[in-house]
């Protein structure tokens, strides 16, 4: 299983950072979800892919079976999936507004905060 | 969106959807559930309630703000793992305590005052973003 | 499936603890603190002229907490708090050691700063919106990744603080600030995007996150795992939230966007967090892979100083100018990991406590000199000096600080950080801080002779766009007694260094011997 999930996590991965690589905006933020995605399955198969016993101690038992599967990953990645959503939102907030008021979603038109004809400072007085 | 048939049934199934989200939460602590998964049907529940009969309305039911929801569940989780001072435990200690009530044993614990602003906390964050972007629909 | 470090028969240790004495409860107590004020804070948002009232008083009250922390940390060792009676290495270990201690300490007096500075530089919109919220929250963030003892939690405190770092920096949201907030909200996120990939990785290989277990598996699994890929990470996203060079850029895009108390925090903090990620984990918890990368840092180290001052002294914006400043002195930190002795690291960690101070001031004395009727603008700054001297000489005091010269804070690092790579036969590394010190003299004396030495120039108004009302209100008691109390401090470590220095020095020996670190956290496992 872990070679598919590998090639898999590296597909994901490709396609983020190709869409990185775009000048728009809205792409760029396409590839940062489909990034953690990436990730949340990375930390999956890093956390050792195991049949599906799920790891939950029944009525009759103290500690957990053998054979269940790690919870620790899924616990790292509910908290990172928690946070990559509410960073998504955020970014498509913060994107849209950006959009609303720069009337652009291209990044190298964004040149308010570092304009182009910033004069040199001043060499004497 | 806003049909007589869905107007009529929306504030039963949002009332609905509350109940079936603090029955989630209680139930969390030994069974699949909790704070988190109860907030976020209760968040849903206010999205529908503001689909179906305006934001203004969700905003008059909740009476607080949806921050000021959140901010007061982060206190209440932060208080929670605050009283294992009293018992001399380390932080965020689960204390237990089994009152009867009416004959009837009730496990109160910590964590449950924990798993209540958990659930305040998504309430209010999920709710203020859902309730904010179904204004922006409508401008 | 990883082996669990300790067997399971062990875990009923973990409800025959002793009880945790009340100094113990220093250790949290920080971040608690700021999650309190932070939420009563924001219950209260609408009450804008309450919030000052609370915050400042209850960022006094966490230097108070913090100090004692560091006095509790330098009489005792370093201390552990596992939440929860979870043992570790399953628990979250809450673990402090000098180095947490004294940049907690550094960092919680630098945001009392900010939070008087703050009082007249946001507006009642600004605060509404949660300026005094998101910086008892920030701080919360910045606390937690100082103190905590488990990557993953690590990580989390980071991600806090960034998302306080959004709110903070798109209050007001003018254009330019929304420009400067995606350039820094992607790169950022990006940045610890790739530290939640390192720390996956980290998972697969050791199957523990607690910092004291990977220090003593580290050595097991060196030579059988890759180890040298997952350090290589780690550097690359640590590098990246500290704004090294090549991954800088997103630092002079943003920070010169939003309130310039705003900015101040950033500089003051946020790289800090940075250097302290790669001083923990590059420093401490894999040091044989930091020594094989000892050279790439170094050159990134050299290239970060020198770019950044140059950036600087490129700059007409003396906003953009500080923000290249903070650049060129993450450099200098880098230089002290990348050295790795015990005068490096040291020379590293007093550094960057002066960098916390002395780049928190720098920005307050440009804001202040706005306000003072002078521009952003080098063009048109000038007659700062004939109207207030006294700000000019404290403004004067900072500069010369920041470039390292004596008698002020930022002058021993640099002896440390000189000697130490010469010690090394590192000469080009020495040669570099030398000369990011002249030509941070040169930049920062250009920027005092023209916006405080020379005569205001005679009618350029009209020309630049319309500042700010906030940038240009008269100035108020708070924001210089900030400024002289930041600038106060800067002095005292630069004319009497000894008990800073011997601090840094302990801090040092903390992190290149993590054994005290993993005692304090498996003290049974030690006792055996």
């Amino acid at each position: 299983m872990e070679p598919l999930f590998a090639v898999l996590v590296g597909a994901l991965f490709t396609v983020a950072f190709y869409l990185f690589l775009s000048k728009h905006i809205i792409r760029i933020l396409m590839g940062a979800a489909i990034l953690s995605n990436g990730v949340n399955l990375l930390i999956f198969t890093a956390g050792r892919v195991t049949r599906e016993v799920p790891p939950v101690i029944g009525h009759d038992a103290d500690v957990l079976s053998a054979s269940a599967a790690n919870p620790l990953p899924q616990a790292l990645i509910l908290t990172a999936i928690v946070i990559a959503f509410s960073f998504f939102a955020f970014l498509l907030v913060l994107g849209f507004r950006t959009f609303q008021k720069l009337e652009t979603d291209r990044s190298d038109e964004m040149r308010l905060a570092e304009p182009v004809s910033e004069p040199s400072p001043p060499v004497g007085y | 969106m806003r049909t007589v048939i869905f107007r009529s049934i929306a504030p039963f199934l949002t009332s609905l959807m509350v109940l079936f989200s603090i029955f989630v939460l209680l139930r969390g602590h030994n069974e699949p559930g909790g704070g988190f998964i109860g907030g976020l049907i209760a968040a849903s529940a206010l999205a529908i309630y503001g689909i179906a009969c305006g934001v203004a309305a969700v905003r008059r039911a909740i009476y607080f703000h949806p921050m000021a929801l959140s901010a007061f569940g982060l206190f209440m989780a932060t208080v929670a793992g605050v009283l294992s001072v009293f018992a001399s435990v380390p932080f965020m200690s689960g204390l237990w305590t089994y009152p009867v009530i009416f004959g009837v044993e009730l496990a109160l614990s910590s964590v449950l005052v924990f798993d209540v602003g958990v659930y305040l906390v998504v309430v209010g964050a999920i709710g203020s973003i859902a309730l904010g972007l179904e204004e922006g629909d409508r401008d | 499936m990883a082996v669990p470090s300790t067997p399971l028969e062990d875990l009923s240790v973990a409800y025959l603890m002793e009880p945790v004495a009340a100094a113990d409860w220093l250790i949290p107590a920080p971040v608690v603190w700021c999650l309190l004020v932070g939420s009563v804070l924001v219950m209260l948002r609408k009450r804008t002229a309450l919030q000052p009232l609370i915050a400042i008083p209850s960022l006094m009250v966490l230097v108070f907490i913090t100090l004692g922390l560091l006095w509790h940390v330098a009489v005792n060792g370093t201390v552990t708090m596992t939440m929860g009676r979870w043992l570790p290495p399953f628990g979250i270990s809450f673990t402090v050691d000098l180095l947490s201690a004294f940049f907690a300490a550094t960092s919680s007096l630098v945001a009392l700063a900010a939070g008087i500075y703050g009082r007249s530089d946001v507006d009642d919109s600004s605060r509404r919106y949660g300026f005094y919220p998101f910086l008892l929250l920030i701080m919360a963030g910045i606390l937690g990744a100082f103190l905590t003892g488990d990557i993953f939690n690590l990580y989390v405190w980071f991600e806090v603080l960034l998302i306080s770092s959004f709110g903070l920096l798109v209050l007001g949201s003018r254009p330019v600030q929304l420009d400067g907030a995606v350039k820094y909200a992607f790169l950022n996120l990006i940045a610890t995007t790739l530290f939640l990939v390192a720390t996956g990785y980290l998972y697969g290989l050791f199957g523990t996150l607690n910092m004291a277990d990977i220090a003593i598996k580290a050595s097991e699994l060196r030579g059988a795992a890759p180890l040298m890929t997952l350090v290589t990470l780690f550097l690359l996203a640590f590098a990246m939230k500290a704004a090294a060079f090549p991954v800088n850029f997103w630092l002079p895009a943003s920070y010169h966007t939003p309130r310039i108390v705003v900015s101040a925090m950033f500089a003051g903090l946020l790289t800090k967090v940075g250097i302290y990620a790669l001083l923990r984990i590059l420093g401490m918890l894999f040091p044989v892979e930091r020594q094989e990368l000892s050279f790439l840092i170094a050159l990134a180290a050299a290239f970060t100083m020198i770019l950044g001052v140059m950036g600087a002294l490129a700059q007409n914006d003396i906003r953009r100018a500080m923000g290249f400043l903070v650049i060129s002195g993450i450099g200098v930190m880098m230089a002290g990991l990348a050295l790795g002795s015990p005068a490096g690291l040291s020379g590293a960690i007093l550094y960057a406590a002066h960098s916390m101070v002395v780049m928190t001031a720098l920005y307050f004395a440009v804001g202040i000199s706005a306000r003072l009727g002078s521009s952003f603008k080098l063009t048109e700054a000038g007659g700062l000096y004939a109207r207030n001297a006294a700000v000019a000489g404290l403004t004067l005091v900072l500069f010369l600080s920041v470039a390292g010269l004596p008698p002020f804070s930022g002058f021993w690092p640099k002896i440390m950080l000189v000697k130490a790579s010469l010690d090394v036969g590192a000469w080009w590394l020495a040669g570099a801080i030398l000369m990011t010190g002249l030509l941070t003299t040169i930049a920062v004396g250009r920027i005092w002779a023209l916006a405080y030495w020379r005569p205001a120039p005679e009618a350029a108004d009209g020309a630049g766009e319309t500042p700010d009302p906030m940038d240009t209100q008269p100035l108020s008691f708070g924001a210089t007694a900030a400024l002289g109390g930041l600038v106060v401090i800067t002095i005292a470590a630069g004319v009497w260094p000894e008990p800073v220095m011997a601090l840094a020095q302990e801090a040092a020996r903390g992190l290149l011997d993590p054994s005290a670190y993993v005692q304090s956290v498996f003290p049974v496992e030690a006792s055996q």
